[in-house]
């Protein structure tokens, strides 16, 4: 059997938005290429028959349900070499996220098939599937082809989009798999911990967003005040999150929020393309950086090269003036 | 225990990176540095040995490249590495990420570690995966993106980000961990130890020698073939400005966010 297989991470009774895209992106596929668009699935109790049938929305025709400990790569990669192995995919796809590297990654090694990773696009030509993936900071993208089957794609946050493509129930089928006895070994102890208060920023027009340039956990004030005089809120990057500066609920990226304010303003921001991925459809995007080389200066639509310290009281007082004018 | 840690030569970050438009691989000319990701798994791994939680008998790098790539080594040796083993063969040259992994795996299964470490990405490939690959062929639990590890008996507890939050995930050894650049802020290395790296051991190592499979690795053993290489679509470039004078700097973005009816 040909087809492609998808991989969807679930948490708490609901799909993660970007598997749906890779679910979704997955159907688009096999109707090209040919052959079954089927999802697998890996948890526990809370994947009832109802939510995994629910992926026929998005297109899939069959969902392959594995009891298994969640939020971990390695049971799914054992749930998919199996899958594989007795039906015959000839594509495994992952939308953007930590866990469907880790495993793309292991299924690679597994089956012994090529992998292509951070995808933005994928083509059909004559029955096989082209991936496109940027490189190097985004300036150049290749084409990559895969020899012999399967080929694995692992895709970017937010590449795919979702598409409900009204289809109906997905065929739901239980299938038990062994875990390898490494599998067990890494157990999960606490899952999805909140760092920090619970702050809202996705309903905001405006971000003010800080990264390491900032310096230390205080540096913050100079965007909170800034936020505070452009009635928006504010926003973190990755590095100042793990650092503690922040709170996780105000980090935008590949493993936080995906945010398209009307005004974005970084200060202190490299440009990422972690972060990148999750800030590039706001409308304007503003960039404060002593870097000229600075990543985020490629795209972003203003862009000023300078110290970030001389720059937000002044711009916050200005701003002020302005507004109170 | 042994610790082995994975590093790689990467071209400086401040040299422009580029392809050669004739092999389709990256042009690996110019200046040279240790993947600065990979200072942080050699830092953690100093963090165990001086931490006193388990005791650390060996810590080996070991990287796999062309003849160049020995410098990363003595990079790696100087920051406190013990010893170090290069794998280094034309028949690698062109490998893929399942390629490379498997190449990595058959030397670190010669070596036996009961920990391998790694970071979280090359600065060149940006590939994130190796980790996972290697574990896969070791039969080890693997855990990317690692910003907080401490030792537990024969078990790490580790805490990293992943979709949902904050996950702790215990893992018991032998494993392969891939740390974050928060772990830690990785040490200097002193000029006493950089002078002292070329005294360490290092050794390098053909396919052959660690039993790796021609047809799996190089450019023919790839399963990936990249069949073109372009440019991004064009974007309009923004405006750049270069603060000399903040007053006038502020007036400028002030009248840009106004323009914009982003100040109402
Ligand atoms: C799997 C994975 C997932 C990730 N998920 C995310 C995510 O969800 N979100 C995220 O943001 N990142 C994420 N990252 C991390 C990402 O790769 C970057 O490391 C991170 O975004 C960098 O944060 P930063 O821009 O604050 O820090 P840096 O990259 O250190 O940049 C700091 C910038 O500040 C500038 N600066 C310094 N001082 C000043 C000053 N005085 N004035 C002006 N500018 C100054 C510097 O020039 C520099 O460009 C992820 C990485 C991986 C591998
Ligand atoms: N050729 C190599 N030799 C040794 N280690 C490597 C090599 N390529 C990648 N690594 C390790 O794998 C990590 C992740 O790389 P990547 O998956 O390419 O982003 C790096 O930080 C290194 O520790």
């Amino acid at each position: 059997m040909s087809g492609i297989l998808t991989y969807a991470l679930h948490y708490e009774g609901a799909f993660n938005k970007n598997s749906l895209g890779a679910v979704s992106e997955g159907a688009k596929l096999a109707k090209e290429i040919g052959g079954e668009a089927a999802a697998v699935v890996v948890g526990g109790d809370d994947l009832t028959d109802e939510l995994c049938a629910s992926l026929g929305n998005y297109g899939a025709t069959k969902v392959y349900r594995v009891k298994g400990p969640e939020g971990l790569g390695a049971p799914v990669v054992d749930a998919m070499a199996k899958i594989i192995g007795d039906d015959g995919y000839s594509y495994a796809l992952f939308g953007g996220g930590l866990l469907g590297f880790e495993i793309g990654a292991g299924l690679t090694a597994r089956l012994g098939a090529g992998v292509t990773m951070e995808v933005t696009a994928v083509k059909a030509q004559g029955g096989k599937l082209v991936a496109e993936r940027p490189i190097l900071q985004d300036s150049a993208i290749v084409d990559v082809d895969y020899v012999g089957e399967p080929g694995i794609i692992i895709g970017r946050l937010n590449a795919f989009d979702v598409v409900e493509s009204g289809g109906g129930a997905a065929q739901v089928v239980d299938v038990e798999v062994s875990f390898e006895e490494h599998s067990n070994r890494a157990v999960m102890v606490q899952r999805g911990e909140q760092r920090g208060a619970d702050v809202n920023i996705e309903d905001a027009e405006i971000l003010v967003a800080g990264g390491r340039g900032l310096g230390k956990a205080e540096g913050f004030e100079l965007c909170e005040s800034l936020a505070g005089a452009l009635g928006g809120a504010v926003a973190a990057t990755r590095a100042v999150v793990d650092a503690g500066w922040y709170p996780y609920a105000a980090q935008i990226g590949q493993t936080g929020k995906t945010v398209a304010p009307k005004l974005y303003l970084a200060a202190g921001i490299s440009g990422a393309i972690q972060h990148k991925v999750g800030m590039q459809a706001s409308e304007n995007i503003v960039a404060i950086n002593k870097d000229a080389n600075a990543p985020i200066f490629e795209f972003c639509d203003l862009g000023i090269v300078g110290d970030l310290n001389a720059i937000m009281p002044k711009l916050t007082e200005a701003v002020k003036a302005k507004k109170g004018g | 225990m042994k610790i082995c840690v994975l590093v790689k030569e990467v071209p400086d970050a401040a040299v422009e990176k580029r392809i050669d438009p004739g092999t389709k691989r990256l042009d690996r000319s110019g200046e040279k540095n240790l993947n600065p990701f990979d200072t942080h798994a050699i830092e953690a791994a100093m963090q165990l040995k001086e931490g006193g939680a388990v005791s650390v008998d060996e810590i080996v790098a070991v990287t796999m490249g062309p003849e160049s790539a020995f410098r990363a080594l003595h990079k790696a040796v100087s920051l406190g590495a013990d010893r170090s083993i290069h794998l280094t063969d034309d028949a690698l040259a062109g490998s893929d990420v399942a390629a490379t992994g498997y190449a990595l795996a058959k030397v670190l299964e010669q070596e036996g570690p009961d920990l391998v470490l790694l970071g979280q990405q090359s600065d060149d490939g940006e590939c994130y995966t190796i980790g996972a690959v290697v574990a896969d062929h070791l039969k080890m639990p693997s855990l990317t993106q690692v910003i907080k590890m401490d030792v537990e008996g024969d078990k790490l507890r580790c805490e990293r980000q992943a979709e949902y939050g904050y996950d702790t995930v215990e893992v018991s050894l032998p494993a392969v961990i891939s740390v974050g650049d928060a772990i830690n802020e990785p040490r200097y290395p002193s000029l006493k130890a950089i002078m002292g790296a070329k005294k360490k051991p290092l050794d390098t190592k053909a396919a052959g020698d660690v039993g790796i499979d021609a047809g799996k690795v190089g450019e023919s053993g790839s399963r990936t073939a990249v069949l073109a290489i372009n440019p991004p679509p064009a974007k309009d470039a923004g405006e750049i400005i270069e603060d000399e004078d903040t007053n006038e700097t502020v007036e400028k973005i002030v009248n840009w966010l106004e323009e914009r009816k982003l100040l109402a």
